[in-house]
């Protein structure tokens, strides 16, 4: 039987041969960072030969040490900047790579390494290091943004491995990659997950945080501690008063916001309120 | 003995320890029933195997933004009122593949995955969730383009409604005219009584399966029973929406103070069109794979709550919350009249009670009423009217 709905399209121009295009050369960089967003390509097994043949693996020292120099058509920046040789080094893969994108939480956002741009970083230099005169570092985490233009940003604590064969299968193919921007929410709609805050009063950050991950922690009972960050628009200050309201402590939202994406602008403003009323009500010592 | 009839009506009984027997029938004739069962700390649908699946002897206590399971002291199977999930999901998937493309030598080969609907037995539906199938009925299969996939699931569907026999402070169906007597749109419709269940015939298919079924038909007694464990339901209602000419007092009002209110607290999460039994929005996406030589076309479910949905030119034209929340009401309880002839709210009360902030439609519906008798906000809104003409 013949399918009614198939049917076929031809191009003339598909008739010729098709030009082949030169491999896109992609390269990896780290910076202050954990390495697991790198280690989501490494991760992509099933795919990985497929990535292999799509883009010459130029420069990625996590996974060979054969490491060719630049430039790069593409380049994965993970981690956040931290030093001042750190701070030089982004621009210089700024210089060498056409594409650039970051990768995480830590290149879009600073990272859990941001909590230090609360603190007094001498103090935990002192604390940690016998040494501490031998450590140039700078005062605060900040993402690549900051520093340099960036191409397109990947979310996520780590990077969801199927966001990243999305990026490179766009770049190989010339098109936009298809990266939706709702909230968690949706996600778990999607999959017909029950809402927690809703039906358990578990504080959730998905209302506020951008979709990336298949909203795993709602599925499994716990809320969602912002991995991927704010979503566009978000409207952290109302649902900040539904968790007090609700009879939350504001000392336990704190570490919900201040994770790792705490200098995300949306949630730094979000937990600095919070902190704030935790000390109005119970002068407790949260900056 | 008396035979019972209500509406004309023939009424059965179908006794408690006889719901098994239903249930067996449906799956004999091929249907999957799915209905009422406790997870995820929630009545949701699901499979059901057996009436053992059903939430005996719970019930759910709902109000804005919050749900809790709680004990009953029976032992009810249809004792709660309505979940986070709405049959939608049976007949409007929430995620779709409605095509594929795989790349030729020569060019492209598209093709319709031709799969066979699976054929559902909804067990456990109420009459607002009734009216919400209607709607969804007038959205994919009344206009000249007819969703083929609702239009399968729907055909294939047995509907064994349940009249509601309890309320939460968030139904309002007595405002929308739906319920919660379930009046017509099933095969099957059941009242629970303490030691079984009234059941009416609304279909040819629907009296198939009761013939096969050990029922009696109800005595007066039963019939009594029955009423009053409805108009149970009908007191309990608190909630009310007035609908007196709501399309004008919203379309007149675009430029209302109260919109600007309701995006202070509104997240724009999407939950309340997620959770809705007639949001019928989706988005349709080309899916390739790394080679780009394979391409998967699939429908998601969608929401006005999201800014890329209404992107066009370059940008949304929705670019704010109050935008969009006044896109989603408004259209909810007003240009819906204009597109599909009712409103396209069934008072169930799901976006009140699972909007994470606990914004109640209605009470905002009744903030804009309130404000056309205060002389105070009658200037901004007279104003509101010139805006709206030049818009």
């Amino acid at each position: 039987m013949t399918d009614p709905t198939s049917l076929q399209i031809t191009s003339a121009a598909e008739n010729t041969a098709v030009a082949v295009r030169p491999r896109p050369r992609l390269a990896v960089f780290k910076f202050a960072s954990c390495d697991g967003c790198q280690l989501s390509l490494l991760d992509c097994e099933d795919e990985l030969l497929a990535v292999a043949s799509a883009v010459e693996i130029a420069y990625f020292p996590e996974a060979s040490s054969r490491m060719e120099p630049g430039p790069y058509d593409v380049a994965l920046v993970e981690g956040s900047i931290t030093t001042p040789h750190d701070a030089q080094r982004i621009q210089d893969v700024r210089r060498i790579a056409r594409t650039v994108v970051t990768i995480g939480a830590c290149a879009t956002a600073g990272g859990i390494q941001s909590l230090k741009n609360w603190a007094n970083h001498e103090d935990y230099l002192r604390c940690v290091y016998a040494s501490p005169e031998y450590i140039s570092t700078l005062a605060t985490s900040t993402p690549i943004a900051d520093h340099i233009k960036v191409d397109f940003e990947l979310r996520g604590c780590p990077i969801s491995r199927h966001q990243l064969l999305e990026v490179i299968g766009a770049l190989v193919n010339d098109r936009r990659p298809r990266l939706p921007a709702h909230s968690v929410c949706l996600d778990c709609k999607r999959k017909g997950t029950v809402c927690v805050e809703v039906a358990q009063g578990i504080p959730c950050l998905g209302p506020v945080t951008h979709s990336g991950c298949g909203a795993i922690c709602p599925s499994y009972d716990r809320g969602c501690y912002g991995c991927f960050g704010p979503v566009a628009q978000s409207n952290c200050h109302s649902l900040t008063n539904q968790f007090l309201d609700s009879g939350n402590a504001a000392e336990t939202l704190l570490p919900l916001l201040r994770n790792f994406n705490a200098s995300a602008p949306e949630f730094r403003e979000a937990s600095n309120r919070v902190a704030e009323i935790s000390i109005e009500r119970n002068g407790a010592s949260h900056r | 003995m008396t035979v019972a009839t209500e509406s004309n009506r023939t009424v059965l009984f179908l006794a408690r320890s006889q719901l098994n027997q239903l249930i067996r029938t449906l799956a004999d004739d091929g249907y999957q029933v799915v209905g009422p069962t406790i997870d995820q700390e929630a009545i949701v649908y699901g499979d059901i195997a057996s009436a053992d699946d059903l939430p005996i002897g719970w019930t759910d206590v709902q109000e804005p933004g919050k749900y809790r399971l709680q004990r009953r002291d029976d032992e009810a199977c249809f004792g709660y009122v309505v979940g986070p999930h709405s049959w939608k999901k049976y007949l409007f998937p929430p995620v779709t593949l409605v095509a594929t493309a795989d790349r030729t030598g020569t060019g492209w080969q598209l093709s319709t995955p031709e799969t066979e609907p699976p054929r559902y037995a909804f067990l456990g539906v109420r009459a607002c969730e009734l009216a919400a199938m209607k709607i969804q009925d007038k959205v994919f299969l009344g206009g000249p383009f007819v969703d083929p996939t609702y239009q399968k699931r729907r055909a294939a569907a047995f509907v064994v409604a349940v009249n509601c026999t309890q309320a939460a402070p968030t139904c309002f169906c007595t405002s929308m005219n739906t319920g919660p007597r379930c009046s017509s749109g099933f095969d099957l419709a059941l009242t629970e009584v303490a030691d079984g269940f009234l059941m009416e015939i609304g279909s040819e298919p629907g009296n198939a399966v009761a013939a096969r079924l050990a029922v009696m038909p109800a005595t007066s007694e039963q019939l009594e029973r029955g009423n009053s464990a409805r108009q149970q339901a009908v007191d309990q209602i608190s909630k009310k929406l007035d609908t007196t000419d709501i399309r004008d007092l919203l379309m007149n009002n675009l430029r209302h103070p109260q919109w600007e209110e309701v995006a202070k607290r509104c997240l724009s999460c999407t939950n309340c069109t997620m959770v809705c039994p007639t949001c019928f929005c989706s988005s349709v996406n080309e899916v390739p794979d790394l080679t780009g030589d394979h391409v998967d076309r699939e429908r998601s479910w969608d929401s006005c709550f999201n800014i890329d949905f209404s992107y066009m030119n370059g940008n949304p034209t929705r670019n704010s919350i109050q935008s969009r929340y006044r896109q989603w009401m408004t259209h909810k309880l007003a240009t819906w009249h204009d597109q599909f002839g009712s409103s396209g709210c069934v008072g169930c009360g799901r976006c009140i009670t699972w909007c994470p902030v606990g914004i109640d439609l209605t009470q905002e519906v009744a903030s804009i009423r309130a404000s056309q008798n205060d002389s105070s906000v009658g200037s901004a809104v007279s104003s509101s009217h010139d805006e709206k003409g030049n818009s």
